[in-house]
């Protein structure tokens, strides 16, 4: 296996939900991913950034095999995960859930939590797991008296160490991130992220790293995608897409930080506030409707994800356009 | 992270609180622990021979009743048979409780596993259940009892296993919405991604969160039975003379209630005594369990 091989790579993946209304009306297709294809090599984190209902999770949940893609393949460290068992994916792809309320399980002791994943892939005698469990425990922060305890008695930002600690003590390929912090107040989010930050180097983690706040994936990820009603429309180094977006919506998630002085108000996105309906998505490009630089074209064909200048690829017929004007041919 | 108290200890105690300071609870299973003990060790508890009739002492009246006509050796009087009432109401109690019991577990089995199916995996299975539930929702317990005990006769089993058969709603309505509330949750989704397989999530994380809600309707389910019992025996379909079913005493006791009221009174406060008593267990297990439940 080649270090060139990406751990995570997403092959055109659609994944299409029929929604009933009633037991008469036909069902309508609701597109949550509409053909993402992405890959993350060895090491690195991708940012996967947008606003909510987009489709992020909805992808997380096919990386992580719970869900299984309408079209298209999901690859981690090059083999399908569609072919895989429940124990082998278990080893390959864990994940870190966003709300540390209600990822563990109230009737269990933390030891019980963290040393689930090797009782269910039988991994050692019960005293090995014991000390498993103990060692995973001292590296996510938490002290050995935490393991008799109950999720109850821990506060926020220890339940989401003992789900960390819980994804990976199978030592997994890749981690999958979904709004680890969001759920969190902002004084632990930044305990929690630096100890992510800290086990990224120290074990060499892969991840995706699922978030709507911009400054979170500027500190952790690598790369970044950012994803608009089920699609990618930006991709490309952190650095690159945070400094110059080239998508209009890439720009406006930028402008909508908000600012720690209050007499500035609320950021102007210049978006609106409409999201589209996905059972009848926009004809054309998908984002037009909220576009500041929209024009005809943008209303009849759906741009493709290509690189206009730059290291990153973008969906947008205006960059397009703006990157032919600056570089004449 | 020093704000945790340290686990065993003071958690046991604070437990151990809440249980002493749930009075109802603390009653209702003292209540609950005679009579069983009572229905367990009835041949050594029973004065008499609770199926002895001896003819010369009929309707003989406890001592608080009428001390004069009282007899030291029945110390409740006897019935219209001569039949020691203390002893049968002894004997009694273990009819009421292995009917509870059994009716409430085979009820609790069926309910249950329709139920929790049905909530886990939604869909079709949950459309074929929720018929079910309607199907037996739609038949009234006492006239299906009855016809089916008329046509196959009255027994301890034809009473269990038709009560068995037509308690098992409340659990499968219950079980299915607390299912489907848990299947959402993210410990679930986890638990799929760390690799458990389907049985292991149902039995290792659903079924653990859904203890509470089975104590609170199982008590019900069991007192349920024991008052349906009860029911049916005294309109003759159910448990059959001469066994010292409480509900078959309130049947023979009603002749001579007229003159004798307290024959109809102490079984009749006896199966109150006990149906309240394992209500009240119920609802104080559920306080004790999950106080967050309270409302």
């Amino acid at each position: 296996m080649s270090d060139q091989q990406p751990i995570l790579e997403l092959r055109n993946v659609v994944k299409r939900y029929s929604v009933g209304r009633g037991m008469f009306a036909p069902k309508r297709p609701l597109m949550a991913v509409g053909g993402v294809s992405l890959s993350v090599p060895r090491g690195q984190v991708l940012g996967l950034v947008g606003e909510s209902g987009c489709g992020k999770s909805t992808l997380a949940k096919m990386v992580l095999g719970l869900e299984t893609p309408t079209e298209g393949e999901v690859l981690i460290d090059g083999r399908p995960i569609a072919q895989l068992g429940r124990l082998e994916r278990a080893r390959l792809v864990q994940p870190v859930f966003q709300d540390p309320y209600s990822s563990l399980n109230p009737r269990k002791t933390i030891a019980s939590i963290v040393g689930l994943p090797l009782a269910v892939h039988g991994e050692g005698s019960a005293a090995e797991r014991e000390t498993r469990v103990a060692e995973m425990l001292a590296l996510v922060g938490l002290s050995p008296r935490h393991a008799a305890a109950y999720p109850s008695q821990l506060s926020g930002g220890q339940r989401q160490r003992v789900a960390i600690a819980r994804a990976l003590i199978l030592k997994p390929q890749l981690l999958i991130c979904d709004e680890p912090t969001s759920a969190l107040d902002v004084s632990v989010q930044a305990q929690i992220l630096n100890l992510l930050m800290d086990l990224q180097s120290r074990l060499g983690l892969t991840s995706l790293f699922i978030s709507h706040n911009l400054a979170v994936v500027q500190m952790l990820a690598t790369r970044v995608a950012v994803m608009y009603l089920g699609r990618v429309v930006e991709e490309g180094p952190t650095a690159e897409v945070m400094v110059r977006a080239q998508h209009p919506y890439s720009r406006g998630l930028l402008a909508s930080v908000l600012t720690p002085d209050p007499r500035l108000g609320l950021p102007d996105t210049r978006l609106g506030s409409v999201f589209p309906d996905p059972l009848a998505p926009p004809p054309g490009c998908a984002f037009h409707p909220r576009c500041p630089l929209v024009f005809d074209r943008c209303k009849v064909e759906a741009p493709r994800l290509r690189n206009h200048q730059g290291a990153s690829r973008a969906a947008c017929h205006a960059a397009e356009r703006d990157a032919a004007a600056m570089i004449p041919a | 992270m020093s704000d945790i108290t340290a686990p065993t200890g003071p958690k046991l105690r604070k437990k151990r609180g809440r249980i002493l300071g749930n009075s109802g609870l603390i009653v209702a299973a003292t209540v609950l622990g005679l009579i069983t003990l009572m229905a367990i060790f009835a041949p050594f508890i029973a004065p008499h021979d609770p199926y002895a009739q001896t003819l010369d002492d009929r309707l003989i009246p406890p001592a608080f009743i009428d001390a004069e006509m009282a007899d030291p050796r029945y110390l409740l009087g006897t019935d219209n048979l001569g039949r020691d009432y203390l002893s049968r109401l002894i004997y009694g109690a273990r009819i009421s409780l292995l009917i509870g019991l059994l009716t409430m577990l085979v009820s609790g089995v069926i309910g249950t596993v329709l139920g929790v199916a049905a909530g886990y995996f939604g869909g079709r299975v949950d459309t074929v259940v929720s018929f079910l539930i309607t199907t037996r929702l739609s038949l009234p317990v006492v006239m299906v009892a009855l016809a089916v005990v008329a046509v196959a006769g009255g027994s301890l089993q034809v009473v269990v296993l038709v009560l068995g058969l037509l308690l098992w709603d409340r659990f499968a309505v219950v079980m299915r919405s607390a299912t489907m509330q848990l299947r959402n949750l993210e410990y679930v989704a986890a638990a799929q991604s760390v690799g458990c397989s389907t049985p292991r999530i149902l039995v290792g994380e659903i079924l653990p969160n859904l203890i509470p809600a089975l104590v609170v309707v199982a008590s019900y389910e069991m007192a349920q039975a024991i008052l349906l019992e009860a029911a049916l025996s005294f309109l003759g379909l159910g448990v059959q003379p001469p066994l010292p079913s409480w509900g078959l005493m309130v049947a023979e006791a009603k002749e001579v209630m007229l003159f004798d009221p307290w024959v109809i009174l102490l079984p009749g406060l006896a199966i109150c005594v006990l149906v309240l008593a394992i209500n009240m267990l119920g609802d104080g297990i559920r306080d004790v369990t999950a106080p967050e439940g309270r409302s």
